[in-house]
């Protein structure tokens, strides 16, 4: 399920081939320069909004939707528990190291809770996996959906671990070799180090034996079965990598906002990252990081806009759109683009 | 890789550093006056309620203060508290806005409170948030709330009930969040302390509405069901009460009676005749301030409610109270607001409700209205004023030390069984 | 995922409708008694069913303590009622799944509309039963509407599907906020099927609405059996569920089936709207309320099957209602437990065919 586009019924055996032929024509390598240095510089002329409302949280609810990709796009599997899993670990760093809420909190150092948090909220993925890998296919979405709004429920209503409709406050970045992370470039530039660390994770992930290996699974299980592949296996490590990656996402989160509670996780925005996603695309890893850009924009600049009141009507049809008419996101639009102007404004033939 | 997509990756760049290095210089005879409300989701119409108020301040002071011209920019949430921070930023960091009034809700207005901490530069004055602990515990110092909190509305029900009604034993039933909490203290706190007993407390999950099964566990040898849930919520709640066999009376929560309940149909209204309850505004307070208060609302948006309800009347007078202040200081905002904020914190302002003072948390101390269901001549329902409770203040008349020590408040705290 | 549709997915592949092999009401295997004979039997079979839950529930209560303890009757008797308008909303989505393997996740929002556009009906006439009727027949029609326009463009297509109506969710969802505002609406139903019964031996008023809702969605139960095992329809249905290629083969219009599960799935939705918004009410946020309940349902009952949505449907209404009562804050725990239970037991769902 490379692409949504993609047909049911096409062969099984071409479409890993198909896959490599219609591969997105983005640029590689030295083409990303420039991108870099401009990702690099940003801080230092853009104000402290535009630096972490717009830079660092696009890329906190990139590295998120990355984890969506990376899952949907090779594995085939539409998880729409990352944001779950984020928040997760959100919430564990809260209750290990310190928040306003002291008397659940365990206030331990951050080189205990941070690495705890993630363990945490990875093993919470891998049972997601476990649970979402009994069954096949579509069944997928339904199952991480239900577990996504139960979770949500379930934070709301307790108050011994999560605190309830509160939450937590007052979590502060661990200040790790004296710095003061929660300062807006420093803060970003240890969003950008992780989202670039996650990017480059999950192309390489792509192209090794573990990340082909899902492909296959996604594009004929039966097969692999038969060749003697673990395919339950792959599947749940498949989940896992991609829960420690949302839960990196979920923590600088956390340290964004300085507080979690169960509007951080709620319908909304587990959806909002199924809709970064897809309206960046699901082929490429750069996708999700487009599609979050251009939801940060709209997020934050729709209100000057359009009246603010029906801001998720706008949403909502964005998506419509490129579900219905760019399968391949904003990222496919590019594509378009590129060809037509190589075309040199000739005709389509 | 083409040299077409390397030339198209600058030009975005470019384009991208463009618009990020225009930031508007900002002209000196303009204060610019962010509003921060839930215009989004299942809160919008309220949210839209409270921007009435907001407007209905300036537009009576010709959207000039202290010589100024006033500017207001309009910022949105959905009611949880990440959206209300990043709608926050946004004004302060991006549109630089000096004033920033909101928002609507208490989680919202705690992390807010957290957020004006950070930005000393800019002063935050509360919409209608009601969390106690937005002033009461650690407060920030450039955070006003000239609204009163969730226990002050309920200020001198429990004495009401137990004194005039003469209800002894109650139990509570309410919506499992921090307001529902909040309310419960406020009532709780004068109600066991004359001796009433508090039996049980149903918590509802939020969102739920089949009390059915709720009602069957009510115990018989009570004298009235203390309800906070929202109108709609408490007819659901009265109708399944009533259907199992259930007839004691109820006490009301600050946003429980209201007109969906008055305009309730059956048997159940002649019970409701007699609900007591309490808080912020009282529609039908025949007073001159405020009834020129409604009719100003009324014909500046005739499309708005009947009656301004209490977010309206929350954002407008803590918008009025930053303009009178401002007024008072000729707009000086130097020094970090120092003048204004000194202002605000020690005068005492004119508003439909009465007079309203700060303490020493930057918190009102104001007046509470106690009402009770009434039936006009034509045998319609109404909430009458039964009194007005003066000068509430946020430890409800008790000594700092003696409120702060009985800790947050919570499913089990207060208690009194 | 790209397997999912066709041959081996586990469960993915052909979730049964009523009838079919996992179905213990299913005809399929027995020597073919008369039809009349048999639609009397499966009737007398299913209410005989729905008594007996009925009755063990209400003696279990009954006999764990003393004959004293009413709350835990009517918590029975509530988590039956709550079943029953689950499974008028579920009944929908696992037949809509079964046939075309179509996730519809603005389910909820169907259910949410057809309440909003009753109550305004029943709000401008007067009348309740021309409400309901509304109900159903504006979502029925906004059913096929989608059926018509979106789906049938994207057949096969089974991510994209589901994508599209997680789109028209949130769409849907703003405009309803838009039209509705954030208030909650009440029905008000006729004053005869609104009251409170006294029931027998336990001696507790008790809605008779609720009971009636009961009622209701058990003679539905039955007659949506009856028109998937009685009617030459519903045969089609059931045969269009178990190989969609090969009854298209045999000269099948299948356009036309699809369209009428998907209306006849929609105005389910749309009809429990309005009846359940008569027993609870009707605000924002209903609509993922119900979402969440159908996926649960079905992923208890199993994926297209309309028995088993009827099982998973009490299972979860008992599960909720008892948690509400004994444990609140768990409450929601228990029906997500149940789900990983018969995930990790019966992937397929408890009637959902392996």
């Amino acid at each position: 399920m490379a692409s949504i586009t993609e047909q049911r019924d096409a062969p099984a055996g071409e479409r890993g081939a198909e896959l490599e032929r219609r591969g997105l024509a983005l640029p590689r390598g030295w083409a990303y320069l420039p991108l870099g240095l401009f990702l690099v510089a940003f801080p230092l002329f853009a104000g402290e909004f535009w630096t972490v409302q717009i830079g660092a949280y696009s890329m906190i609810l990139g590295v998120i939707a990355l984890s969506l990709m990376f899952l949907a796009g090779y594995g085939g599997m539409v998880s729409l528990a990352q944001m779950t899993v984020a928040g997760t670990a959100g919430y564990f760093f809260a209750i290990f190291g310190t928040s306003s809420e002291m008397s659940i909190s365990l206030g331990w150092s951050p080189w205990l809770s941070l690495p705890l948090a993630l363990l945490v909220a990875t093993l919470f993925a891998t049972l997601i996996g476990l649970l979402a890998s009994r069954t096949a296919g579509i069944y997928t979405i339904m199952i991480t959906l239900a577990i996504a709004v139960a979770f949500f429920y379930f934070t709301r209503q307790n108050y011994e671990l999560f605190n309830g409709f509160n939450g937590f406050a007052q979590i502060a970045p661990p200040a790790f070799f004296g710095y003061d992370w929660n300062q807006p470039q420093l803060f970003y530039y240890l969003t950008l180090a992780v989202a670039a660390l996650c990017y480059a994770a999950v192309v390489y992930l792509g192209r090794s034996t573990f990340g082909l290996t899902v492909q296959a699974l996604r594009d004929n299980q039966r097969r692999m079965r038969a060749l003697g592949y673990h395919v339950t296996g792959h599947q749940v490590a498949a989940y896992a990598t991609a829960g420690f990656m949302a839960a990196l996402g979920g923590l600088l989160l956390v340290f964004l906002n300085g507080r979690i509670s169960p509007g951080t996780i709620g319908v909304g925005p587990v959806i909002d990252i199924l809709i970064i996603a897809v309206l960046g695309g699901l082929r490429h890893p750069i996708g999700p990081f487009v599609g979050a850009l251009a939801f940060v924009l709209l997020d934050n600049f729709a209100i000057d806009l359009i009246e603010r009141e029906r801001f998720n009507t706008v949403i909502g049809l964005c998506f419509l759109a490129v579900v219905l008419f760019s399968p391949d996101g904003l990222l496919g639009l590019w594509e378009k683009a590129r060809r037509a102007l190589a075309r040199g404004g000739r005709p389509r033939s | 890789m083409t040299m077409l997509s390397r030339r198209s990756l600058f030009a975005a760049a470019a384009a991208v550093s463009l618009a990020v290095g225009i930031a508007p210089a900002q002209a000196q005879d303009t204060i610019k006056l962010g509003a921060l409300a839930t215009l989004e989701g299942a809160f919008a119409v309220l949210g839209q309620d409270g921007m009435r108020g907001v407007k209905l301040a300036l537009q009576q002071h010709d959207y000039m203060a202290g010589g100024k011209k006033i500017e207001l920019i309009e910022g949105s949430s959905d009611a949880s508290p990440d959206s209300a921070i990043r709608a926050a930023r946004k004004l302060v960091e991006q549109d630089n806005v000096d004033i920033l009034v909101g928002p609507l809700s208490g989680s919202e207005g705690l992390a807010v409170k957290d957020y004006a901490k950070e930005h000393p530069g800019t002063t935050f004055v509360n919409g209608t948030s009601a969390a106690q602990d937005t002033t009461l515990r650690d407060p920030a110092e450039n955070f006003f709330r000239f609204t009163t909190d969730g226990a002050q509305w309920q200020a001198g029900l429990g004495e009401y009930a137990y004194k005039e009604k003469g209800y002894e034993k109650v139990v509570v039933v309410a919506e499992d969040y921090s307001f529902p909490y909040t309310q419960v203290l406020g009532f709780m706190n004068d109600f066991c302390q004359l001796g009433g007993k508090v039996v049980d407390k149903f918590w509802v999950p939020i969102g739920n509405k089949d009390y059915s099964s709720i009602v069957y566990s009510i115990p018989e040898d009570i004298d009235a069901i203390y309800v906070a849930l929202g109108g709609a919520d408490a007819v659901n709640f009265l109708t399944q009460y009533e259907q199992a066999g259930g007839a004691k009376p109820m006490i009301g929560g600050s946003i429980t009676v209201d007109q969906t309940v008055l305009g309730t149909k059956g048997k159940r209204r002649d019970y409701l005749v007699g609900t007591p309850s309490a808080g912020p505004i009282a529609d039908n307070w025949q007073n001159e301030e405020w009834q020129s208060f409604v009719k100003a609302y009324q014909e500046a948006f005739p499309d708005g409610f009947p009656s301004p309800s209490l977010f309206a009347h929350g954002y407008y007078i803590s918008t009025k109270a930053v303009l009178e202040s401002l007024d008072a200081v000729n707009g000086d905002l130097s020094n970090n607001q120092a003048k204004l904020r000194e202002y605000m914190a020690s005068h005492e302002f004119d508003t439909p409700t009465g007079k309203v003072h700060l303490d020493q948390n930057r918190q009102a101390v104001a007046d509470i209205f106690l009402t009770e269901v009434a039936m006009k001549e034509d045998g319609t329902l109404y909430n009458e004023v039964v009194e007005v409770i003066p000068q509430v203040n946020q430890t409800l008349g008790m000594d700092r030390e003696a409120f702060l020590a009985m800790g947050p408040v919570s499913r089990d705290n207060p208690s009194c069984p | 995922m790209a397997d999912i549709t066709r041959d081996t997915g586990p469960v993915g592949a052909r979730g049964s409708a009523a009838g079919s092999g996992g179905d213990p009401l299913a005809p399929r295997g027995l020597p073919m008694p008369g039809r009349r004979q048999l639609a009397i039997g499966a009737a007398v079979v299913a209410v005989v069913l729905a008594a007996v839950v009925f009755f063990v529930g209400l003696a279990a209560g009954w006999w764990a303590l003393g004959g004293q303890d009413k709350r835990f009757i009517a918590t029975v008797l509530n988590g039956l009622t709550l079943g029953s308008l689950y499974f008028l909303v579920a009944s929908g989505f696992t037949l809509v799944f079964g046939l075309m393997r179509n996730v519809n996740l603005a389910h909820g929002s169907l259910y949410l509309a057809g309440a909003y556009i009753g109550w305004s009906v029943a709000d401008a006439t007067g009348s309740w039963f021309l409400g309901v009727a509304v109900g159903f027949v504006a979502m029925a029609a906004a059913g096929l509407v989608l059926q018509i326009v979106v789906f049938r463009r994207m057949e096969g297509q089974d991510l994209r599907q589901t994508l599209v109506t997680i789109g028209l969710s949130i769409v849907l969802a703003d405009l309803m906020l838009w039209q509705w505002g954030g208030q909650t609406y009440q029905f008000i139903p006729p004053a005869w099927i609104d009251g409170t019964v006294r029931l027998p031996l336990v001696g507790m008023g008790y809605s008779s609405y609720r009971l009636i809702l009961f009622l209701a969605a058990v003679v539905i139960g039955i007659a949506l059996w009856l028109f998937l095992n009685r009617t030459k329809v519903g045969t089609m249905i059931r045969a269009g569920v178990d190989d969609r290629d090969m009854l298209a083969a045999s000269g099948v219009n299948v356009q036309l089936v699809f369209c009428v599960v998907f209306a006849v799935g929609a105005g389910l939705a749309g009809f429990a709207g309005v009846v359940g918004g008569t027993a609870l009410s009707i605000a924002p946020g209903e609509d993922v309320r119900y979402l969440l309940a159908s996926l649960i349902v079905v992923i208890v009952g199993g994926m297209g099957s309309v028995t088993g949505a009827a099982v998973g449907a009490v299972l979860i209404g008992l599960a909720e209602q008892l948690g509400l009562v004994y444990s609140p804050t768990y409450g929601v725990v228990y029906t997500f437990l149940i789900m990983v239970g018969v995930l990790v037991w019966r992937p397929q769902g408890l009637l959902g065919r392996a």
